[in-house]
């Protein structure tokens, strides 16, 4: 039997970790000692790692815990980086180069400032006689706006990410379904995979960078010994126990239009039930979303819509240029960037140049459960110098007062069956929107941000008005013109990759402070009440 | 016969005078009357004597906002006459050097107004077909439409647009037309502070 133990990378190096000796009196000698000098020494600090993945190979990056807080030697990043690090004794700041970027610090301030925006830590940075520690946040927060390439960190799997490299999330399940075991695996994004099946063992070897696995606990059997992830991080193998006897290989359809691929593996003398018919599979109910995609944040799932499309052709330029190309385009590269870098699912509410229903498109993200919703529009004036972007979100006040109640109105106090009163919250489907109003302006505001400074913003940046769009949508949700392509120049900046990619990237990095935000208003919300939040009204002004 | 001849000659004096009147006097008076241009308008002359001057709403220099210009028109002895009056010439063509927000050709199919102060504007397809898109400029549309009626008539406190007698979603996929509208002056150039509230 081949039995592995699953591989993680998780390199704890605990102060309290003792290696074997061949005195019995020394080794309780010295775990008495230890025993005695624990609680000191883990108040003090503890060491861990991240794996660094870069086109390289990966690599170890030692951090260390002090009072809670994971932080990580700036030697160690400017190392790795090749950061120039500079100290400035007057004011007891300190700055981090990379090329013309700077990154500002100062001691006993969580607030960092990236390229002239400001930048919040968790925890403000420490001078130690082993030079300057920061937060591990750091990397993500601030690092990755110098580098000349993306670099992300994903938290929950200890990982950083350096460049452009392919890490989906997989999520492996294990379940017995009478003689048969069934595995499997849950790709987000989708990537493409070969099977193999060895002696001992089924390898799917997938053609990424590297895996970003989530495995199931413990699985001993005598059809699956194991299931880890292969030295080489790019394939799960299962290690096959002695009564194997056949396996067969099939998808099923996840959500957010995803594919789970299945593996079935049958004792000896037991044929796999039937062959696999989507049919069949399709009754069995799919693995809930939260199983499926876990990241370590509040947005799961965003619905990316590009305005327009099919017959509804949009503004167009002096050129010719169509405004539903320039959002599906836009659209594109914006989900591809998400999945890649944030590993959150993205669904488009139109692929190709079809005609959608506005009422549709925020049907899509309310089927999705999407988290946000972002529609993508290209703006036209009768006046050909009128440029920049402008974000929307929604105005209730144009609606009366119908929408006004909606808003404010209380939970609603209502009998249920077998007596008794139940508040619930009635909020009419048709203006979900005005339960996340305050959510959305946080985001509308954030993405003014992160644009102003990258391209041309309109004199009225950030508008509230009634969109057809934003009203049934039961997330935070924005409309983005991203320019008047009225505008000769900015008709051919439009339709300009790089500047799709300066949209693209302003718009990830506010999804980015977004998030934080959520969280924010989530730890608040915990710390206040001692429970989960069900969706209610964050304190923006607690935020700010 | 003497008396023959005065009664042919008062005659001829009083189709002089129905002549100058008609051709002279009356197009003078309209001249004078600095009447808005009212070129593919049917403003209704024989309420045209009356006038009254209200605020109608175009697109500013910059292209950034609308802005208020008060205009004579004709003056309707009902709310809904005067309705009429007040789109028909905000549908009309804009004083140099503004420019209009309605796309070229749209024209008032008719217009309805509620007990409960609600005005149904109904215009024929240019005002969507012929609409040059953008969240912006399809505001702006739709604001003077429902600016110049709310502004100028108290009863009327909000403005719902139908295109060929239809309920629309949008004119352009942008701004919700589902419901009537109420006044909204944010995107209207201020003045007075106090109005833009």
């Amino acid at each position: 039997m081949h039995c592995q133990p699953n591989i993680t990378r998780l390199n704890v190096k605990s102060p309290g970790a003792v290696k074997g000796s061949s005195s019995i009196c020394l080794t309780l000698t010295m775990l008495l000692s230890l025993i005695l000098a624990a609680p000191e020494l883990l108040a003090q600090s503890r060491t861990e790692s991240l794996t660094l993945l870069s086109s390289g190979g990966p690599r170890i990056l030692q951090t260390t815990r002090i009072n809670g807080n994971e932080v990580v030697a700036l030697d160690h990043l400017a190392k790795i980086f090749q950061l120039t690090i500079n100290e400035d004794p007057l004011t007891g700041g300190l700055t981090v180069s990379y090329q013309d970027q700077n990154i500002v610090l100062t001691l006993e301030q969580s607030l960092v400032s990236v390229v002239g925006r400001l930048v919040s830590l968790p925890s403000p940075p420490v001078q130690t006689d082993q030079g300057w520690l920061v937060p591990v946040e750091f990397i993500g927060r601030a690092l990755t706006f110098i580098y000349d390439k993306p670099i992300e960190f994903r938290q929950r799997s200890r990982l950083v990410i350096i460049g452009d490299l392919s890490v989906p999330r997989v999520t492996v399940r294990h379940q017995l379904v009478g003689q048969e075991a069934r595995v499997s695996l849950g790709m987000t994004p989708a990537s493409d995979y070969q099977i193999m099946h060895e002696q001992d063992q089924i390898l799917i070897q997938f053609d990424v960078d590297a895996l970003d696995p989530t495995l199931p606990g413990l699985v001993s059997g005598r059809l699956v010994s194991a299931i880890r992830l292969s030295e080489l991080q790019t394939s799960i193998v299962i290690d096959l126990g002695p009564n194997f006897g056949s396996f067969n290989a099939s998808t099923r359809p996840a959500p957010g239009g995803n594919v789970d691929l299945v593996v079935t593996i049958a004792p000896r003398n037991v044929e796999i039930a039937a062959a696999e018919t989507p049919s069949s599979i399709s009754s069995e109910p799919p693995p809930p979303l939260s199983d499926l995609v876990s990241p370590p944040q509040d947005i799961k799932t965003i619905v990316i819509d590009p305005g327009h499309g099919g017959d509804e052709y949009g503004a167009h330029g002096p050129e010719g240029t169509l405004e539903k190309d320039i959002t599906l385009g836009v659209a594109r590269r914006l989900k591809g960037t998400i999945e890649r870098q944030l590993g959150i699912r993205v669904v488009l509410t139109r692929t190709a140049d079809q005609t959608v229903r506005l009422d549709e498109r925020a049907a899509i993200a309310n089927n999705n459960k999407a988290d946000l919703f972002i529609s993508l529009h290209v703006n036209s004036s009768t006046r050909s110098s009128v440029v920049g972007a402008e974000i929307f979100f929604l105005s209730i006040d144009d609606y009366g007062d119908e929408a006004a109640q909606i808003a404010t109105s209380e939970s609603q106090v209502v009998p249920v069956v077998g007596g008794g009163l139940r508040n619930i919250e009635v909020t009419l489907w048709e203006m979900a929107q005005v339960r996340y109003l305050e959510q959305s302006a946080v985001f509308a505001e954030v993405v003014e941000d992160e644009l102003r400074g990258r391209l041309s913003m309109s004199p009225r940046a950030i508008q509230q008005a009634p969109l057809r769009v934003l009203v049934g949508a039961n997330m935070p949700a924005v409309l983005l013109e991203m320019g008047f392509i009225s505008n000769s120049v900015q008709e051919q900046q439009l339709t300009s990759g790089k500047f799709q990619q300066t949209i693209v990237d302003a718009l990830v990095g506010s999804i980015i402070r977004f998030r934080d935000y959520l969280q924010h208003v989530n730890e608040t919300d915990i710390a206040a009440v001692g429970t989960i939040p069900t969706g209610g009204h964050p304190q923006i002004e607690e935020a700010r | 016969m003497n008396q023959t001849h005065i009664t042919y000659t008062t005659m001829a004096i009083a189709a002089l005078i129905g002549v100058w009147l008609l051709f002279v006097s009356l197009p003078r008076w309209y001249e004078s009357n600095d009447q808005p241009s009212a070129e593919g308008t049917s403003i209704d002359q024989r309420t045209a004597l009356e006038t009254t001057n209200v605020t109608l709403f175009y697109v500013s220099e910059d292209g950034m906002q609308l802005v208020g210009l008060e205009r004579k028109i004709p003056h309707g002895d009902t709310t809904t006459e005067q309705a009429r009056y007040i789109t028909e010439a905000q549908l009309t063509a804009a004083p140099f050097p503004l420019a209009s927000p309605i796309p070229e050709g749209a024209t008032l199919r008719a217009i309805f107004v509620t007990e409960r102060g609600d005005a149904f504007v109904d215009l024929s397809t240019e005002i969507r077909d012929e609409h040059s898109g953008g969240s912006l400029e399809e505001l702006f549309t739709v604001y003077a439409i429902v600016n110049a009626l709310t502004t100028n008539l108290p009863t009327i406190s909000a403005v719902q647009i139908l295109v060929e007698g239809r309920e629309v979603d949008t004119l352009a996929g942008h701004v919700d037309l589902r419901r009537p509208l109420e006044k909204n002056l944010k995107w209207v150039e201020q003045e007075d502070s106090e109005d833009a509230a």
